[in-house]
Order: structure tokens, then sequence, then C-alpha cells
């Protein structure tokens, strides 16, 4: 069992903006870079790597740029916004079985210098191909309609509503605001949400995740290196995934409301040994804000269709019993495929969060959520 | 969210259109003619859509193509008022639906031209249509 096996020793963020200069692979150098100095290592260190994303940087590429003479591990996970969790899973297992001691996972994109927007770039991927084929051409183009029909099943069946999505943007809102470094810099009121455009019922504008120019990475390296660490040390106590049947295609799941992270969820608790009330705080990927509720159900935090309920009255904002994207996330600080999660996460169980700090935050998770489904928990902790 | 309006906006900007692969190509043969055929596995009677090369069922790649009624029951849907590509911008706002065809396991999605107070479990009755541009829509109501 791979429990406390390795620890996120760096991490690295660039500027997060809406006009970078730079390309994705620089944006991703920047930010390994920034990860780098943070672990307190040599670049030639890193032997293992594992690049996010469609528009990375090869690991020849990170080989060549890093001068990384040997590198003993490399491998890709094409799972959306799930790879960065799911890449902390294969990290551990291949610091655990001593092949690596420093894994490099790095992410990095330029939205605003391409051509194809949201909704585009996900038809050029094979894990879509049904998608493309037979719901495109009627029209399903971009995620946030094909997870429309998803959110509206939901709210059909369990009775939640718009007004309950509204809390999680205006928590995400509020703590961007804390962080500091986020796109969104702007207070939020339930009446702005409701007042937002609506995109594909039920989303409207301010239930839709940004896009943005930015880099994020970290290094998960072994326990023994990161006691060696200027940081306190921090633990990944275990990860996860799930994936949900069939995965290709939201439409054809005999219950389009489920996702993969319901089945990771009691694996990374059960590996952690630790129940839902140790947890400090949770990361969780959010895509949409809807996707955040489905998660705090499927993470057992609350029963299926409960969370439209559970996240009021300041339960997910910093002070409340479960803060929730204490960084802003994807919908208030940046979209870097949720990497800024795992960023955010480390920086609590640090206390190196200035401003919106947990308080003795001692034990969070983090979630990835990719490819129309597809989940990943990682359960982390202070030393 | 982006607005793509400021991409080079073009008013004959074409919808984007089915591409069948090797495995498809009966399927939209067939869509062309308003049938709805899944594939059926002939060694375990199953149906599936959309179309894989073997039965998750069975594992047999043995499979031949059954003719199946384009009626079903409304699953799920959005109203779409964002056009993510500008061949639907003239569609605005349009709605999608998945319907639960009435042969067991298969689900489709289509555009929806019935009356705008959708309710899970509403009849649907499908159509396939073939588009001045050269496209299939399949339209339910």
């Amino acid at each position: 069992m791979i429990k406390d096996s390795a620890c996120v020793t760096g991490i690295g963020e660039t500027q997060y903006s809406r006009n970078s200069t730079k390309n994705a692979f620089q944006l991703q150098l920047e930010a390994t870079l920034i990860a780098i100095s943070d672990a307190g290592i040599n670049a030639k260190e890193i032997d293992g790597i594992i690049p996010i994303g469609i528009v990375s940087g090869t690991s020849d590429e990170f080989i060549e740029n890093l001068g990384i003479e040997d590198l003993r591990f490399s491998s890709q996970i094409p799972h959306g916004g799930a790879s960065p969790v799911m890449a902390l899973q294969a990290a551990s297992a291949v610091i655990k079985s001593g092949i690596c001691r420093n894994v490099l996972i790095t992410f990095g994109r330029n939205v605003s210098a391409a051509v194809h927007k949201a909704g585009s770039r996900i038809h050029q991927m094979q894990q879509f191909h049904y998608v493309t084929e037979f719901e495109y051409p009627m029209g399903n183009v971009a995620p946030a309609q094909i997870y429309a029909p998803m959110a509206t099943r939901y709210m059909q069946l369990y009775g939640v509503t718009s007004e309950q999505f509204a809390e999680v943007a205006i928590a995400c809102r509020e703590h961007a605001i804390l962080n500091g470094t986020g796109l969104m810099k702007k207070r939020i009121t339930l009446a702005d949400h409701q007042n937002s455009k609506m995109i594909s019922d039920p989303f409207r504008l301010l239930d839709c995740c940004l896009e943005s120019d930015g880099g994020a990475a970290i290094i998960v390296s072994s326990p023994e290196i990161a006691r060696d660490s200027k940081h306190h040390r921090v633990f990944i106590s275990s990860v996860a995934q799930g994936h949900p049947y069939s995965p290709g295609a939201i439409t054809q799941r005999p219950d389009m409301t489920s996702l993969g992270i319901a089945k990771a969820a009691k694996r990374a608790f059960d590996i952690a040994g630790v129940s839902h009330k140790d947890i400090d705080l949770a990361e969780i990927y959010d895509c949409f804000t809807y996707a955040v509720l489905r998660q705090i159900e499927d993470l057992g935090f609350c029963a299926k269709g409960e969370a439209g309920h559970f996240v009021q009255n300041g339960r997910i904002r910093l002070g409340g019993e479960l803060p929730i994207n204490t960084h802003g996330g994807l919908l208030s600080q940046a979209h870097v495929w949720g990497l800024n999660h795992i960023v955010e996460l480390t920086r609590q169980l640090r206390h190196q969060a200035n401003a919106a700090q947990v308080e003795n935050a001692r034990v969070g998770l983090v979630t990835g959520y990719g490819d129309l489904g597809d989940g990943a928990v990682a359960v982390m902790r202070r030393d | 969210m982006t607005n793509i309006t400021n991409t080079a906006e073009n008013p004959f900007f074409e919808k984007p259109k089915y591409k069948a692969s090797e495995l498809s190509q009966t399927f939209w043969e067939n869509a062309k003619l308003n049938i709805f055929v899944v594939q059926q596995c002939k060694s375990c009677q199953s149906t599936r859509h959309y179309p894989q090369y073997l039965c998750s069922h069975c594992l047999s790649d043995s499979y031949q193509w059954k003719d199946i009624e384009n009626h079903g029951k409304v699953h799920s849907w959005t109203v779409c008022h964002h056009a993510f590509h500008l061949g639907f911008k003239a569609d605005l706002p349009y709605t999608l639906v998945t319907v639960d065809m009435n042969e067991p396991g298969v689900r489709a999605m289509g555009i929806w031209r019935g009356k705008s107070d959708l309710q899970i479990g509403m009849p649907a009755k499908g159509q396939f249509i073939e588009t001045n541009q050269g496209g299939i829509e399949l339209i339910f109501s």
C-alpha cells in the first residue's frame, strides 16, 4: 500500500494573466524553475517527469532545457483535469518503489494567444471522439454545454437550485481576493451570480471556470529528501483514481450524474486512515460550480442531492467547517488544470497561505476531475 | 468563458459535420435514410451505442446492425444561449436533448424542437434530417 510514501517538496506558479507573451512551454519552464528553487534541489536531481496536458512540453524538452542527464521515469496521463492528481499517484508509486527520488509534475497554457477557444480544443483530443462525432455536429460544442445536461438532471431529481450553485462561486471569489494572485479581484454577490449571462442552462457565466494563461509545477520527493527541506514537510498520504462508465461520453452513462471520484474517495480515505471530520480543508476541481457540489457528495461529506444545503451558511468559506478552494480555484484564481489546487494545498499545510490561511491546517484533500468525469483524490497532511 | 466573436467572423461559417469512422459508417448511411441502427452482438444479442469494437458483456467482436425505433423518453437537456462555434450562432437559443431510446441501453443526443416545458420522461420522437450543408441532424420533438 502506498501510504505516506512521498512528499510535495517544491511548488511553483507563474503570474496568472489573459495576455501572456510566453508560450505554454515557456510558462511551464518558468513555473518549473520556481518549484525547483522552492524545493532547494538542483535541476539535475530531477529523475522523473510527468508533463501534464495536450500542449505540454515533452519529457525530452525538459531533459534538454534542464540539463537532466539521467532521467529514470517518464510518463503521460491523458485524463484532462484529473491528470495532476493522478500524477501524484504515479509519482508516489515510483518513489516508493525506489525508481525515483524527485519527480517533476508541470503544466502550462497560453489560451489567449490560441486561435481556437473553449470548445475547439477538446475536439482535437482522441478521448472525446464520441462527442466529436455524434454530438458536436448537433451543437454540443464546449464543456459548458456537454456538462449542462448532467446538471439539469441533477437539479430535476434532487431539487438543487441555481441559487445554491452560487455559493460555490461566491466562496471561491472571496478566497481569490484573500489569496491575491488570482485573476478575479472583485467581490460578487448572489444577485451578481443570478444576473450573469446564461451560457448553457443551468450554467450562468459565474458558474463557469476561467480561461487563463499561466503555468504551475510541483516537485514530489522521497520523505528523506523532504526531511532536509527548508519547508515544513508535507506528505501525500494517499491517492486514488476512479473512472465513470462509460468514460467517453456523458450521454452514454446509465446514470448521467455519476462521477469517477465516487469510486476513488473511499479508497483514498481508507489508505490515508482518515475520516471526513479529520479534513481541515479541501481543494476541489471546479470546472463548474455544479461539479464542486457533486464531488462534495461523492467524497462522502454529505448524501447525494444535499450539497446545495451543505455549502450554505459559510461552511465552505475560510473560518467555516470545511473551507474549499482557498486560492479561488479555477473559478476565480486561474485555470491550470487544477495543478494550482495541489500548489495551494501544499502551501496551506506548510502554513504559508497568509491571509487565506486555514488556521492550524493539518490534513487536507485535493481532487482532480477531467475528461467528462474521470476523477482523482489525494489526501495530504502536515508532518 | 471566452467570447468567440473576436475570431474571424463569417456569416457563412459552417457547422461542423460528422466524420464517419470505419466503425460508424453504417450508422451514418442509415441515418441519411432516417433509419436509426445500433450494433447488436451476434454472440449475446445485446445492443450498444455508440459503436465500438467489442461487446463489453461477452467480449465478442462479431456484430450485426439492428434497426431500432426512433422514439424514446427525455433523459435530460440544456438550452444553449452562447455559440461556442459560429456555425450555431444563428440557432441561438437552441436546446440539446438526451433521449433514452425505447431500445434498452441506447441513449441518443439530438436537437429538441418540441414544446419548451421539458420534463424527464416526456416522450420524444426522433428524426434524422440531412441539412443543406451536407450534415445530418437528429431532431426530437
